[in-house]
């Protein structure tokens, strides 16, 4: 395969800007990629090589006539299919929105477009992201390079397994409970959720709107860091936006110093519940970084044991209500039932027959946390253990700069094992979900493989809102860290994917 | 559809004391919708004032519009409420085609303003402190279009298109408190109520006001329990009355309507009803259900509105004339008689004739036309609206009686060109040579023609019997179409008669 | 215990406009109960003086001024309806009242 694809987004980056590649010949080796590898790992929805290489030839036309161009321009890259693209179909995962081609473009591709990154395709989700190993989506799941018998985490585990597979360096994210970091950690890749409101939510297909949160995927830290700074920034379009900026990413990512820091331990986070694989692995981070002089200390966080089931009502209830506008009269698909197709029943036919079973599933769990008589208890409960859980990490960010945890219970679970008990699944989100509920930013990145089975395993970096900057600081120096310890990028020990 | 059966109005009077309350739904004429930058304009081809927004595409988001906002508070203020010092906006989810995600953007239980309270005069001079609960600010819906079937009503069309122009156009939704004690004139204490909201919002300058256009829209609560009794009777929500007229016969009709059923041991349905103007009778729609749990919760969507002491106070201070303080000041500047201005304010032409002398007419002169002539073709005409006719129009014509340029009859000759879009007045009297002949030469011509008809006439007038002019006059008035000076012609034949 | 119903599956599939099989009833009351039983634990962790969080990042009035932007064409809007005619979107008939 080419050397091209092998390369970091970064290291294209400086090769376009001086000329020894073009942008074209870049796409044009991920493309080709696809071609040989995507048959079997099922990380795209949709390619668009035509508007890709067209992109591309703009770039470099741009280049050659010396325009200025932002960093990554000219460096390809997937869009998770839960962003409006004008150029390509966006169906979330899902039936109910086949074939639908926006007549806009979200923010955040706009923003790609703007800085010149040609947009490959669209990459594999769980159905509106519900999920967290792809076996949701509504076009079959994506597979895991490492093992295609395996999930490559979910919702986004088509942009974890693009940019594992060497698909294309780059990849877009959403993380509404860790769809960014459960993928990335069980492929051994990075993906950052930034604080909520640091990226646009204008043209993100809406899960659970006050915990979805747009972010990058890559294979370094550093590309994660290049590729947020390209997309983060306020856009009024989106009330929940933040007015101001968090800084440069890139530049925390080159800072490789954790000297006094507080690293903080989540007590609630470990031990019970986590593979063994993964807890040693952890604790041999702690090491790492201890011995380099960050500051360990364990932080408590009572109130997460009752965070998934915060989670897991406040999202089917926002989500009942965000998918409620699909219902076959002015996008998607339509089913007229065979007898008295009023509208009312022509509605009631196309949810049934365009959402699985995952997505029916939670709207009718929220339709029950919000109706009458059910959301004292239910929803409303949710949002005061919402301030209990801010509560918990306002404490803990008093003592720790950064918190630390694994970023999932285990590595990559196999197709089929959790599919028919949602709590198990539900309970993958477990060290991830307390991000989304406080809207503060997680990044995963790779932490070793496990002894027992082989598989990467990740750990997740907190920071307090607005401080993404130090995610980026520290996860850049644990990277170097562990590269220095095992001799090369994690993502280097995946098999060779089969070609054909 | 099996016609009610009613009770006479007194006689349920006497049986029941009348709770009503009201909701009234005030479009905003903002430049731009709600939640959008889409055009708010009323009359454009369907589906070109919308965006991803408008039409709920996956991944649009709500953005809020601030003199929408500012707008609701100025409404809030002037109707007495306090500012709500968070307010929220809400989803209020159900399914209907016309709403594209399926939920209303609304406030729910931290509207923007509450607990206010309107002074509300009746006809009959009655002074009623209607207490508000809430202004909240919310969207309207798209339009429904049904077609097929035979009454393009909804039962039996086929099929039905829905045009989005209108959804996400600001609302505000004023709520009253239960309204107690009004009596035999609840029904006109509700028209009255919406009549002054009406004044409130124009005179704001927050919305135009018009409700033949839906921008000022009412449902009425009405219920009934016996005298000295303490709790509410079921309620009943009459929609769709959408003239003060109606909404005064809407609630006459539930009165009499619930009475009968009520003194008959019956119960009232807790349901939604719709007022059909044609019929003057309402129609049970919807009952109550399981199907209204509208799940509100906070819209994640939209941060909270916080508005400072400082914008209340400026938008405080902004405020107009109360109309209370303002009927009072035209009453005196006009100098109409205590009834005479009552009828103005009943017969909701505060407006045309404040701006009609605004435009250079004088008070009364203003009534006249307005409470007469386009009040009688109003009256006539099928729709009962006022026609289509500017204050300045009115003014010009009065002017050109004052002027003496035209009489009493060439004017309503000339009103009736004006409404049949002939042009103004002026051109009108111009174009068609309506102006009055008061040239002695062509009077004094057919003076005589008269006097040659009725030689009598002369020596009568010479005898003090005045009203023997009047065949001449007449008959000159004959001879010239109506286009003759009347008085001149009598000062002419008196000059005759002494010479 | 079961607190979710077949009933209420049903009830609630209504609310959201979902047609569900008797099957579909059955099992989803099924794992519905065990997810709401689940989820019920919130209220432990509380009391009635514990605030609500809505949004994760506080923020107040953010607005926009009131100036128009260009709309979608007619034929950009109607680009995904299942059906449209007259330059609107078409639906079946209604059944409900007026």
């Amino acid at each position: 395969m080419s050397d091209l694809i092998r390369k970091t987004a970064a290291e294209l980056a400086g090769l376009l800007a001086s000329g020894e590649v073009s942008s074209v010949e870049v796409t044009k080796a991920h493309l080709d990629r696809s071609a040989a590898v995507d048959k079997a790992v099922h990380s795209y929805l949709y390619q668009n090589p035509e508007s890709a290489l067209a992109s591309a030839a703009e770039v470099d036309r741009a280049r050659a006539a010396g325009e200025k161009l932002g960093p990554l321009a000219g460096v390809p890259i997937a869009v998770k299919d839960n962003l409006t693209t004008t150029d390509a179909p966006t169906t979330s995962g899902s039936k109910i929105l086949e074939g639908w081609i926006p007549p806009y473009d979200a923010t955040v591709v706009a923003k790609l477009r703007a800085a010149g990154l040609p947009i490959l395709g669209k990459t594999n989700l769980d159905e509106f992201a519900m999920g967290s190993s792809t076996e949701f989506s509504a076009y079959g799941p994506s597979r895991n390079p490492w093992d295609l018998e395996r999930i490559p985490g979910g919702s986004g585990g088509g942009s974890s397994s693009v940019v594992s597979s060497f698909q294309a360096p780059l990849a877009i994210g959403s993380d509404t409970g860790g769809s960014i970091r459960f993928p990335a950690a069980v492929t051994g890749t990075v993906g950052t959720k930034p604080t909520y409101g640091a990226v646009s939510r204008y043209g993100l297909i809406a899960l659970a709107s006050s915990l979805d949160q747009v972010g990058p995927v890559a294979r370094n830290v550093l590309d994660t860091a290049m590729l947020q700074d390209v997309i983060a920034g306020h856009d009024p379009f989106d009330s929940t936006s933040l007015p101001e900026s968090l800084g440069s990413m890139t530049e925390a990512a080159k800072k490789l110093d954790i000297k006094g820091m507080r690293i903080g331990v989540i007590k609630q986070l470990s031990g019970e519940g986590f593979q063994a694989g993964v807890t040693a692995r952890f604790n041999e981070s702690l090491n790492l970084l201890a011995n380099a002089g960050a500051d360990i200390v364990e932080v408590s966080c009572p109130s997460f044991e009752y965070a998934i089931a915060a989670y897991y009502l406040i999202l089917p209830a926002e989500a009942s209500s965000n998918l409620a506008k699909f219902d076959s009269v002015r996008y998607g698909m339509r089913v007229e039932p065979n007898e008295n197709a009023t509208i009312e029943r022509v509605m009631a036919a196309t949810r049934e027959a365009g959402f699985g079973p995952e997505v029916k599933r939670r709207i009718i769990l929220g339709t029950y946390a919000l109706s009458s008589g059910s959301y004292d208890k239910y929803y409303g409960a949710a949002l005061k253990v919402r301030t209990l859980i801010q509560r918990d990490f306002d404490a803990a960010f008093a003592k720790a700069d950064v918190l630390v945890s694994p970023t999932g219970p285990t590595t990559a679970f196999k197709f089929g094992d959790k599919i028919d008990d949602p709590l198990a699944m539900y309970l993958n989100d477990i060290a991830t979900i307390p991000a989304n509920l406080a809207g503060i930013p997680g990044m995963s990145l790779p932490n070793g493989l496990a002894v027992e089975d082989g598989l990467p395993v990740g750990i997740q970096l907190l920071a307090p809102a607005r401080e993404d900057a130090r995610l980026y600081q520290v996860g850049a120096w644990l990277e170097q860290a562990h590269e220095n310890i095992w001799g090369k990028r994690m993502i280097d020990f995946a098999p060779e994917l089969e070609v054909g | 559809m099996a016609k009610a059966e009613l009770m006479n109005y007194e006689m349920a009077l006497e049986q029941f004391e009348v709770v009503i309350g009201l909701e009234v739904h005030i479009e905003l004429n903002t430049k731009t919708k709600m939640f959008c930058g889409c055009r708010n304009e009323f009359g454009n081809e369907p589906n070109t004032n919308v965006c991803p927004v408008c039409i709920a595409l996956p991944g649009a988001l709500p953005a809020v519009n601030k003199t929408a906002v500012e707008s609701s508070i100025k409404i809030g203020l002037a109707l007495g409420c306090s500012i709500a010092p968070t307010g929220r906006f809400a989803r209020k989810n159900y399914f209907y085609p016309d709403l594209a995600k399926n939920f209303q953007t609304s406030q729910y239980d931290e509207p923007i303003a509450f607990e206010g309270s309107l002074d509300v005069e009746t006809p009959s001079g009655k002074v009623h402190t209607v207490l508000i609960e809430r202004a909240h600010m919310e969207e309207d819906a798209g339009k429904l279009t049904h077609i097929g079937g035979s009454t393009g009503r909804i039962q039996g069309a086929e099929y039905s298109l829905v045009d989005y122009n209108r959804a996400g156009v600001p609302l505000v939704e004023i709520v009253t408190k239960p309204v107690f004690g009004a009596g035999a004139e609840a029904p006109e204490l509700a028209a009255a109520y919406v009549r002054s909201i009406r004044e409130i919002v124009k005179a704001l300058g927050v919305s135009d006001a018009r409700m033949e256009r839906g921008n000022v829209r009412c449902d009425a609560n009405v219920s009934l329990r016996p005298h000295g009794t303490e709790k509410l009777g079921t309620r009943t929500e009459t929609k769709n009355v959408n003239s003060l007229r109606s909404i005064e016969r809407a609630v006459r009709y539930e009165i009499q309507r619930q009475a009968h059923i009520l003194a008959n041991g019956g119960t009232i349905t807790q349901e939604t009803r719709h007022w059909h103007e044609d019929r003057g009778a309402t129609s049970a729609g919807r009952p109550k259900s399981d199907a209204d749990d509208y799940r509100y919760f906070p819209e994640p969507d939209l941060v909270p509105v916080q508005p400072s002491k400082e914008l209340i106070e400026s938008l405080r201070a902004s405020l107009p004339e109360k109309p209370a303080d303002r009927r009072k000041r035209l009453a005196a500047d006009w100098g109409f008689s205590e009834l005479e201005f009552r009828d103005v304010v009943n017969a909701d032409l505060l407006d045309s004739i404040e701006e009609t002398v605004a435009a250079g007419a004088k008070p009364q002169a203003a009534r006249k036309w307005w409470m007469g002539e386009l009040a009688r073709i109003a009256n006539e005409s099928e729709e009962g609206v006022v026609p289509n006719i500017t204050p300045a129009q009115v003014a010009e014509l009065a002017a050109l009686v004052e002027a003496g340029k035209i009489n009493d009859r060439l004017a309503r000759e000339v009103l009736g060109y004006v409404l049949a879009g002939e042009g103004s007045p002026a051109e009108i009297v111009a174009a068609r040579g309506l102006e009055v002949v008061s040239d002695d030469g062509a009077l004094i011509a057919a003076i005589n023609d008269a006097l040659a008809a009725q030689p009598d006439v002369i020596d009568a007038i010479r005898e003090g019997r005045m009203q023997a002019a009047g065949a001449v006059i007449g008959a000159v008035m004959k001879a010239m179409k109506g286009s003759a000076d009347a008085a001149r012609v009598r000062e002419l034949l008196i000059e005759m008669a002494n010479k | 215990m079961s607190e979710i119903t077949p009933d209420l599956v049903r009830h609630l599939a209504g609310l959201a406009r979902i047609l569900v099989t008797d099957e579909e009833v059955e099992h989803f009351a099924q794992q519905l109960s065990v997810i709401a039983e689940s989820v019920a634990t919130v209220n432990k962790a509380i009391d009635a003086d514990t605030p609500s969080t809505s949004h994760p990042i506080p923020m107040f009035n953010v607005f926009r001024e009131d100036v128009v932007r260009p709309s979608l064409t007619q034929e950009q809007a109607l680009s995904g309806a299942p059906d449209a005619a007259d330059g609107r979107f078409k639906v079946n008939a209604i059944l409900d009242e007026e």
